[in-house]
């Protein structure tokens, strides 16, 4: 039990609301962001992720609720009235101006002294390696440069809250590994708390330190990327996160530390108790690298089937393997390819046994 | 590929024959003498094949003949004239076109076929019939004076027509449409993007107005200008009815010179040095322009 009382929320959205016509873009969101935390708020298109980030910046009034960052109510402020910079999608760069005028932007509308303005821009150059680029015009750099420069001059002004707009959307997957690292390295040195917003979810699994599912304008889950990833709450936030499998059936034994499930495919067993109803329609999630496959028959005594494999994807660094179960349902398999010689192969239309562990499965109750 | 060639050569052939050919004319009658009787010039050649060059058609338009200060003739005077009231023609163009085009280019889609229409709309009716219109407000009976007097607001006429101003107000209203279109396809362009990253590193509105929309509407601005500008200077119809008797613009004088005096060579000579002044000055301008480009695509 916790004694002690938990940090007041750095950023704070209390049942913020955007309404648009007949439709709520953002519906009643609540989230608690700590400080200097990278936040990703990660679903697909037209979930309100960008939405609910231009509330954020000032750049959408909301229909209700507020913002609350470092104890200060937001909500009405405009943009330009904020602590809050905003690195854009598009880099939004200026094209009149030279990268260093467009890092000096924000400051020169500070009023800071000439040599504070020129020690800042020199520091955020240096800081994403564009020193030498000064002189040059946005269009005279590449991509990935144009993208150093945004977010040089989002951090010029040392705000309290970063905004990032799908920060890598515009970069190729080459780029894309790369510029992961480098962002989140110069984020967590400057130490300054980031909201993002992305559709990708290796993105927001590899950059964030907690993220928010959305879908439909409203908050499904909230938790460090391993804690969606295990723990996923729901069928969606199960299914829009990697892959996964999902077991349909009825809750048939709930006990404190283990439960069943009566399904199609026979008897689950799981590991984990479930706060629930006897005969309550449940879903098992089961992750693909979580499943056992093999032509010989395992020692294992529950949620053993048998099935044929239908497609077999090669990647190299593992196989995807799509087994037909008894019922037909079509149960996805992943095995990592630990040697190089493959001793029993498994191939297209072959008999094999699946299987996992109780504890690899998560009960979903919605 | 023969077709490729051929309409291609089609633009260049009617600018040849309307373009350069005139000009070529106009550049070969402003060399020659005054004619006798009723043809208005002599050929440049005479009967013998000797060439005769009237380099006087010229200089007599920036000196007197028989004495006098260098550049102190009604010619220069008309020039310098006609040259600032078009200068001003531009300016008030751009300050009542900028606004206008702005608000045309940031209103909501559906709206703006029909406020392009709108502004278009005056060109559906006759040049002329607009000046006319103009006279009609403007004159000392005119419905500008008649609704102050009936308003109680003035006891006699406002003096308003032929002067500077109505003259100005008539060059004003005829161009708008000149500057507002250029700089509509421009602002029209604007990436709001770039006003919203401007607001969000503290710009108030005013402020990321005149950093960001006026610096990247530039080109739109210098279009807008030329193509006002240019026309202006040799405008002829409303200093004609609009202005007073001291606003002689070179487009008068050079009517008076063709067709009161019969003096086609010294007609043409001033033709060929209005347009010099205005070409010139704009080749320059266009080579020294820096181009950027106005948008960037990540």
């Amino acid at each position: 039990m916790n004694t002690t009382a938990p940090l007041p929320p750095f950023l704070a959205t209390q049942k913020l609301t955007k309404q648009f016509d007949d439709a709520k873009a953002v519906d009643e969101v609540s989230l608690s962001i700590q400080r200097g935390e990278i936040f990703a708020l990660l679903g697909s298109s037209g979930c309100g992720k960008s939405t609910l980030l231009r509330m954020l910046a000032g750049f959408e009034s909301p229909t209700s609720g507020r913002i609350i960052l470092d104890g200060q109510d937001v909500s009405g402020r405009p943009p330009y009235e904020r602590p809050v910079n905003m690195m854009f999608q598009s880099y939004a760069l200026f094209p009149h101006l030279n990268v260093w005028d467009n890092v000096a932007f924000g400051l020169r509308r500070e009023g800071l002294a000439k040599s504070d303005i020129q020690a800042r821009v020199s520091e955020m150059l240096q800081l994403v390696q564009l020193h030498d680029f000064a002189k040059r015009k946005p269009h005279q750099l590449s991509g990935g440069q144009q993208q150093r420069v945004a977010l040089a001059r989002s951090l010029a002004k040392r705000p309290q809250l970063l905004l990032l707009d799908e920060p890598l959307g515009a970069l190729d997957k080459k780029l894309r590994e790369q510029t992961q690292f480098e962002l989140v390295n110069i984020i967590e040195s400057v130490g300054v708390t980031c909201v993002m917003v992305t559709h990708d979810q290796e993105e927001a699994m590899s950059m964030a330190d907690r993220i928010a599912v959305m879908s439909k304008g409203q908050v499904l889950q909230v938790g460090t990327p391993q804690e969606i990833y295990e723990f996923p709450n729901c069928r969606f936030v199960a299914d829009f996160i990697g892959n996964v499998n999902l077991f349909e059936g009825v809750l048939c034994e709930d006990e404190v530390d283990h439960c069943a499930i009566d399904s199609p495919l026979g008897r689950l067993e799981v590991g984990h108790g479930v706060t629930g109803t006897l005969n309550m329609p449940v879903a098992l999630a089961v992750r693909p690298e979580k499943m056992r496959v093999s032509k010989v028959r395992p020692d294992v005594s529950h949620n053993l089937m048998q099935g044929v494999v239908q497609e077999i994807a090669y990647l190299g660094a593992h196989n995807n393997y799509i087994i037909k179960a008894a019922n037909g349902q079509l149960v996805k398999a992943m095995q990592a390819n630990t040697s190089r010689h493959n001793d029993t192969p498994i191939t297209w239309d072959d008999e094999v046994y699946f299987w996992w562990y109780d504890d690899a499965g998560v009960v979903l109750r919605s | 590929m023969p077709g490729r060639r051929f309409v291609i050569s089609l633009p260049y052939l009617w600018l040849t024959l309307f373009f350069a050919l005139p000009f070529l004319i106009l550049f070969y009658i402003s060399f020659v003498d005054i004619g006798e009787d009723l043809a208005p010039f002599k050929p440049l050649w005479d009967a013998q094949g000797v060439l005769h060059l009237k380099y006087e058609n010229y200089w007599s338009i920036f000196k007197s003949p028989g004495g006098g200060v260098l550049f102190d003739t009604l010619y220069v005077e008309a020039y310098g004239r006609s040259i600032a009231y078009a200068f001003v023609t531009a300016f008030l163009c751009l300050l009542i076109g900028y606004p206008f085009a702005y608000f045309l280019a940031r209103s909501p889609e559906r709206y703006r076929p029909a406020l392009l229409l709108l502004v278009m709309l005056p060109f559906w009716t006759s040049f002329l019939l607009r000046i006319y219109a103009w006279k009609g407000l403007l004159s000392d009976f005119g419905i500008i004076n008649q609704t102050m007097m009936a308003l109680g607001l003035i006891d006699e006429p406002i003096y308003m027509l032929y002067t500077d101003i109505s003259m100005l107000v008539g060059m004003t209203y005829v161009y708008l449409p000149f500057m507002v279109l250029p700089l509509y396809a421009n602002l029209v362009k604007l990436d709001v993007r770039l006003l919203e990253a401007a607001y969000d590193l503290g710009a108030s509105p005013l402020r990321a107005f005149w950093l960001v929309t006026v610096p990247l509407s530039r080109r739109g601005i210098a279009a807008g200008c030329v193509l006002v500008f240019v026309p202006a200077v040799g405008e002829f119809v409303i200093p004609s009815l609009l202005g007073g008797p001291e606003n002689i613009m070179i487009g008068r004088v050079v009517w008076d010179e063709m067709f009161s005096s019969n003096n086609w060579p010294r007609a043409t000579a001033l033709a060929v040095i209005m347009i010099a002044v205005i070409v010139l000055p704009l080749a320059l301008f266009s080579k020294l322009a820096p181009s950027t480009q106005d948008s960037v695509r990540p």
